[in-house]
C-alpha cells in the first residue's frame, strides 16, 4: 500500500498540477488561435511575465496577505492578470495589429511572435536576473500530510498549500469561461468570430474588440497559469521554450480553436508526462517475491528520465498530427 | 524556339547598384574590425560568419523558397556538431580494449530486433488477426520490449561511463564527420517534413522548436556519447592548427575552406533554382493551387526543398564545431542558433542567396561587437546611477546586460517584419500585372 | 424618396471593374429582384450595397442618406441586414444564439425579436438548442435570415437564397420572403431562379456585364417577350 501512495503522490496530485497549468495555458493559445488564426509563441513568455509581476508586487509589499490570512502572491494575482492583459493588447496593438492589417500569412505572424517571444525574454532577464527564485518571499509553504487510516501505510499523502490553490483556481477559471463563452454576449460573438468572422461582421460585431477582449482572456489567463507554475516550483524567467511544446501539444490534442478540448488536452499532457517518468518498479515491489528474477531485479522501469521530459509532449504531438490532425473533438482548424 | 522564353526571375540587366553598395559598406565594416580588433580575432569572426552563412543558407531555401519556417535551426546545428565531434575526435582505446563494445554492440542489436519484431506486430492482420487484436498486442508488446531494451541500455551507458568515460571518436578525417552531419540532420528533417508539411505551417514551427530540445537534451545527457557538460575538446582541424602555423594562417586556411564550401554551394543553389525543378519550387510557392491543379506533388517538391535546408544546417552545424575545437551540447542555445540565423535570412532577403550571405556576415559582426557595446552601455548605467541616486547595482549585472541583446533580436525581427518584409536585397520577382 | 436608391455605381475588385454603371431604387415595403445570366455582377451589386465592396464611381443613398463605402457595421445600425449566400450561419453555434448574434448591436431587442423570428419560421423554435452546423440547407437559410432580421432591419438583402435547395424548399423561402416582406421589410435579393423570384417582384433587375439590361415591374419583366428569350431560358 505504501507504493501506492507513492503512485498517487507522484502521479495522481503531479499530473493533476502539471495538467491544470498546461490547461489555463493551451486555453490561451487555443482561443489567440480561434480568433486570429496563428499559432502564439509568446504565450509562454507572458506566463512568465506574469509570474514576474506577482513576484515584484511581493516583494514590494510582502507582508500584505498576513492582513487578511491568504499567501501575498494570491493577493497580487489579480493585479498581475490587469497587467499581463494590459500587456497583451499592447502587444497586439504595436506587433500584430499591423502586420494583421497587412494580410499576412499566419506563419508570418508566427515569426512575429517569436520575436515578441525574445523580446519577453530579454527584458524580464535584464531585470529578474537568470536566476530562480521563490514567489514565497514573506509567507511559509505550507506542506499537509495526510496519513491514511489504513494499517501498514507509513507514507501519507503530500500535497502543498500552492497546490491546493492551484486546483480551486482551474476549477474557477474553467467555470468562469465556459460560463463567459455560453452565456455573455461577448463571449458568444467570440465564438460566432471564431466560427465566421465575415458573417460576424456583417451581423456588427466589431471584430477589434473581440480581438482586444481575446488578448485580454488570454493575458489573464497565462499570468494565473504563470504564477501557479511559479508558486508550485520557484520562479524562473526561462520556462518558456519548456512550457511552449506541451501547451501547444495539448491545444492541438484538444483540437485547436476548441477551449473545451483545450482544457482535456492539458490534462492528458500532464498525465502522460508524469506516467512516463514514473519509475513503475516500485509498483512491482510488493510482488517482489513472486515476480521471476530478472523482473525483480530490475531498478528503474521509467519510460523516459526525468530530464527527457520533454520528449513526452512531442511523441504525443507526433502521434496527433499523424493520427487525427484536428484533434480529439474536432478542432475547426488544421 | 527556347532561346526566347523569358524566366519570371530573370531580372532585366541593369548594374547591380544596390548589391555592390551594400557589399561595398560590408567590405569597409570588416576591415574597420581588422583594423581595430586585429587579424586573428577578425579572421576567427570571419570563419564563425561563414558557417552561419551555410546556415543561413539552409533556412533560405527553407522559408524563401518554400515558405516552410524552421524554428528548430539549433537542432540540426547541434546534430552536425555532434557528428564532427563523433567522427574525428581520437579513437578511445579504454573503450574498445574493454568487452563493452560487445555488450553496446548486443543491445544495439536488441533495439533492432525489438523494432523488427513490433513492426511484425504491427502487420498481424496480413495473416487473419481481427484489427483491434493486433493494435493491442503491438502496443504492450512495444511497452514490454521498450522497458526491456531501455533497462539493458541504461545498464551499458552506466558502465561505458564508469569505465571509459565515454566511447570516444572514430579518429577520421574532419571532413567524413561534416558530410555524415549533414546526412544525419537531412534523415530527421524527413521524419520531421514527412509528419507536418501537409499540415498548417505553424505546426511544422511548433514540431521543429520540439525536436531541437529533444536532440539538445538527448546530447546533453547522453554522457556516454557525448560527454554531455563534461564536453569534449580538442577537434581536429582539416588544415593545419594554429600550433604548427600561427593563429592568422590557420584560421586563413580554415576560412578558405569555408569560402570553397560557400561558393560551391551557392552554385549548386543557382544552378538548382533556375533548373525547371527550381522553376516548380517557385510555382508552388507562388500559386499552390494552381500548381496542384496542374499535377505537381507539392508535398513530395516540399520535403525535397525542408530535408536539402537541414542537410545544410548539419553542415553548418558540423563546420562550426569543428572550428571552435569544442563540442559542448549546453552551448547550444535558441537565440544563438536558431533565431540570430532567422535574423540573419530575414533582413538579408528570404530567398535571396546573395542576400542571406550579407545578412550572414552584416548580423553576426553586429552580434559580436553589441556585446562589449552592452557591458559598456550596462557600465555607463551603473556608473551613473551609483554617482546621482547611490544606486547598488547588483552582482549577476554583466550576465543581465547581455540578455539586452536577447531583446534586440527580438525587436529586429518584429521590426523588420513590418518594415522590410523582403530583406535588404529582396528577392527578384517579375509579377506579371 | 425611395428606401434604397442606387445611382450609376462603379466598383470591382483590385482595380478590374465589375460593375459599369448599375441603377437601382426600390420602395419601402417592396421585393426588388436582380437578375442576370452568371459573371452579370448580381452578387458584386448587392455586396456594393453592402459596403463589403468598394464603390469607385456613383452613390448609394438609404432614405436619401450616403450609405456607400460605409463599414458593414454601420449598415447594419442603419437599418440593414445582409444574408451571404454560402458561410451564412456561425455552425458551433445553436440556433438561439446565431440569431441572437443577429441583434448583437440592439440587445434590448432580443426578447421581442426572438419571438417574431420563430413566428416566422416556426422549424427554428423546435431546433433552437441544436447547433446551426447540423440544421438542414433549407432551415440554415431560415436561420440566416432569421439572424438578419433580428436587428429589425427596413432592407433585407438576400444573395441567392434557394441556391442549392431541393424545389420544395425553394418554394417554401419564397413564401418566407413574401411574408417578411408584407411585415414591413424591403427586399432586394439576388435570384437564380428567375421566374419564380420575378413572379414575387415588385421591381425586376435584369444585369448584363455589370450595366442595367432591363428594369421593370416583375409581372412586366417576364411578360417581355425579349427577357424571356435572352435571360430566362425561353
Amino acid at each position: 500500500m505504501n507504493e501506492l501512495v507513492f503512485f498517487i503522490n507522484n502521479v495522481v496530485i503531479a499530473g493533476c498540477v502539471a495538467g491544470s497549468i498546461y490547461a489555463i495555458g493551451a486555453v490561451g493559445v487555443t482561443l489567440i488561435f480561434s480568433i486570429m488564426r496563428f499559432a502564439h509563441f509568446a504565450h509562454g513568455d507572458m506566463m512568465t511575465f506574469g509570474a514576474f509581476m506577482v513576484l515584484l508586487l511581493t516583494t514590494l509589499f510582502p507582508s500584505a496577505g498576513a492582513a487578511i490570512g491568504i499567501p501575498t502572491p494570491l493577493i497580487m494575482l489579480p493585479l498581475a492578470m490587469a497587467l499581463t492583459a494590459l500587456l497583451a493588447v499592447g502587444i497586439d496593438r504595436a506587433f500584430y495589429k499591423p502586420l494583421r492589417a497587412h494580410g499576412v500569412k499566419p506563419i508570418v505572424m508566427v515569426i512575429a511572435s517569436l520575436g515578441v517571444t525574445l523580446m519577453l525574454q530579454g527584458l524580464i532577464r535584464l531585470f529578474a536576473g537568470t536566476g530562480g527564485e521563490s514567489l514565497y518571499v514573506d509567507d511559509r509553504k505550507e506542506i499537509f500530510r495526510l496519513a491514511l487510516p489504513i494499517e501498514g501505510v507509513r507514507v501519507p499523502v503530500v500535497i502543498t498549500e500552492p497546490q491546493l490553490y492551484l486546483f480551486a483556481l482551474t476549477l474557477i477559471s474553467v467555470v468562469a469561461l465556459h460560463l463567459f463563452l455560453s452565456r455573455s454576449r461577448l463571449g458568444k460573438a467570440m465564438r460566432a468570430m471564431s466560427d465566421n468572422p465575415s458573417l460576424a461582421q456583417a451581423s456588427g460585431i466589431n471584430t477589434n474588440t473581440i480581438v482586444a477582449v481575446t488578448w485580454v482572456i488570454a493575458g489573464g489567463l497565462a499570468a494565473i497559469a504563470g504564477t501557479l507554475l511559479s508558486l508550485d516550483v520557484t520562479f524562473k524567467p526561462d520556462l518558456s521554450f519548456f512550457l511552449l511544446l506541451p501547451i501547444f501539444a495539448a491545444a492541438i490534442v484538444g483540437g485547436v480553436g476548441h477551449p473545451y478540448g483545450a482544457i482535456a488536452g492539458g490534462f492528458v499532457v500532464g498525465f502522460a508526462e508524469t506516467l512516463a517518468v514514473f519509475n513503475w518498479g516500485i509498483l512491482l515491489r510488493p510482488f517482489r517475491d513472486s515476480l521471476p528474477d530478472w523482473l525483480a531485479q530490475a531498478g528503474n522501469l521509467a519510460f523516459v528520465g526525468t530530464e527527457y521530459k520533454i520528449v513526452v509532449p512531442f511523441f504525443i504531438l507526433v502521434a496527433i498530427l499523424v493520427w487525427r490532425p484536428t484533434g480529439i473533438f474536432k478542432g475547426k482548424v488544421i | 524556339m527556347s532561346t526566347t522564353r523569358t524566366d519570371t526571375v530573370a531580372a532585366p540587366r541593369r548594374f547591380p547598384l544596390r548589391e555592390v553598395v551594400i557589399f561595398a559598406a560590408l567590405l569597409v565594416a570588416v576591415l574597420g574590425v581588422y583594423a581595430m580588433m586585429g587579424a586573428a580575432y577578425s579572421t576567427r569572426m570571419l570563419v564563425e560568419a561563414a558557417c552561419y552563412a551555410i546556415l543561413a543558407l539552409g533556412l533560405t531555401i527553407q522559408w524563401g523558397y518554400a515558405g516552410q519556417f524552421n524554428a528548430g535551426v539549433m537542432g540540426f546545428v547541434a546534430l552536425g556538431g555532434f557528428c564532427a565531434m563523433f567522427f574525428s575526435v581520437p579513437v578511445n582505446d579504454a573503450f574498445w580494449d574493454s568487452d563493452l563494445p560487445g555488450q553496446l554492440g548486443t543491445v544495439l542489436a536488441y533495439i533492432v530486433g525489438a523494432v523488427l519484431v513490433v513492426f511484425g506486430a504491427s502487420r498481424l492482420d496480413r495473416i487473419g488477426v481481427p484489427k483491434k487484436l493486433r493494435t493491442a498486442i503491438t502496443v504492450v508488446l512495444a511497452v514490454v520490449l521498450y522497458m526491456v531494451v531501455i533497462s539493458a541500455f541504461r545498464g551499458v551507458a552506466d558502465q561505458i561511463e564508469s569505465q571509459a568515460g565515454f566511447i570516444g571518436g572514430l579518429g577520421l578525417p574532419a571532413w567524413v564527420g561534416w558530410i555524415i552531419g549533414g546526412a544525419l540532420a537531412g534523415g530527421v528533417g524527413y521524419f520531421i517534413g514527412h509528419i507536418c508539411l501537409g499540415l498548417r505551417s505553424d505546426y511544422l514551427a511548433i514540431a521543429t522548436i520540439g525536436i531541437a530540445e529533444i536532440i539538445k537534451a538527448f546530447l546533453k545527457n547522453s554522457d556516454w556519447l557525448t560527454r554531455g557538460t563534461a564536453t569534449v575538446s580538442p577537434l581536429p582541424w582539416p588544415v593545419p592548427g594554429p600550433a604548427e602555423v600561427g593563429f592568422t594562417l590557420a584560421r586563413a586556411l580554415y576560412l578558405s575552406v569555408t569560402a570553397v564550401m560557400i561558393a560551391a554551394i551557392f552554385f549548386l543553389l543557382h544552378r538548382a533554382y533556375h533548373a525547371p525543378w527550381g522553376r516548380m519550387i517557385r510555382a508552388i510557392r507562388d500559386n499552390e493551387i494552381s500548381s496542384a491543379a496542374m499535377g505537381k506533388d507539392i508535398n513530395k517538391r516540399r520535403l525535397e526543398i525542408f530535408v536539402l535546408g537541414c542537410i545544410l544546417m548539419g553542415i553548418g552545424g558540423a563546420v562550426l564545431a569543428s572550428f571552435n575545437s569544442l563540442f559542448d551540447p549546453q552551448g547550444y542555445l535558441p537565440l544563438n542558433h536558431t533565431f540570430l540565423v532567422l535574423v540573419m535570412v530575414i533582413l538579408g532577403g528570404p530567398g535571396n542567396n546573395l542576400g542571406t550571405i550579407f545578412g550572414a556576415v552584416a548580423v553576426y559582426i553586429i552580434w559580436l561587437m553589441s556585446e562589449p557595446l552592452a557591458l559598456f552601455l550596462m557600465e555607463l548605467a551603473v556608473h551613473f546611477g551609483e554617482s546621482t541616486f547611490g544606486w547598488d547595482a547588483p552582482a549577476s549585472l554583466d550576465s543581465r546586460a547581455l540578455q539586452a541583446r536577447v531583446f534586440v533580436i527580438g525587436l529586429l525581427i518584429t521590426l523588420v517584419l513590418r518594415f522590410a518584409p523582403k530583406g535588404l536585397l529582396p528577392e527578384k520577382t517579375k509579377h506579371v500585372e | 424618396m425611395p428606401l434604397l436608391d442606387a445611382r450609376d455605381v462603379h466598383g470591382g475588385y483590385g482595380g478590374m471593374n465589375i460593375l459599369n454603371g448599375v441603377d437601382m431604387a426600390i420602395e419601402a415595403n417592396e421585393i426588388g429582384v436582380i437578375v442576370g445570366p452568371n459573371g452579370a455582377g448580381k452578387s458584386t451589386m448587392l455586396k456594393a450595397v453592402f459596403g463589403l465592396l468598394h464603390v469607385s464611381q456613383g452613390e448609394i443613398l438609404l432614405r436619401g442618406e450616403p450609405i456607400h463605402n460605409l463599414p458593414p457595421n454601420r449598415l447594419v445600425q442603419k437599418g440593414m441586414g445582409f444574408v451571404p449566400q454560402e458561410y451564412n450561419v456561425f455552425p458551433s453555434l445553436s440556433v438561439k444564439e446565431n440569431l441572437e448574434m443577429g441583434a448583437y448591436l440592439k440587445p434590448g431587442n432580443v426578447k421581442r425579436m426572438l419571438s417574431r423570428v420563430y413566428e416566422f419560421f416556426p422549424p427554428l423554435y423546435d431546433k433552437r438548442h441544436q447547433p446551426a452546423g447540423e440544421l438542414s440547407g433549407g432551415q440554415r437559410q431560415m436561420v440566416a435570415m432569421g439572424r438578419a432580421l433580428m436587428a429589425e432591419p427596413e432592407v433585407l438583402l438576400l444573395d441567392e437564397p434557394t441556391a442549392g435547395l431541393s424545389p420544395l424548399y425553394m418554394n417554401e423561402i419564397f413564401e418566407r420572403v413574401k411574408e417578411v416582406n408584407a411585415a414591413g421589410v424591403g427586399i432586394l435579393m439576388v435570384e437564380q431562379n428567375a421566374k419564380q423570384a420575378l413572379a414575387i417582384a415588385d421591381k425586376g433587375f435584369v444585369l448584363a456585364a455589370g450595366q442595367n439590361r432591363f428594369t421593370d415591374t416583375g409581372a412586366a419583366l417576364l411578360a417581355d417577350p425579349d427577357v424571356a428569350k435572352s435571360f430566362l431560358g425561353g
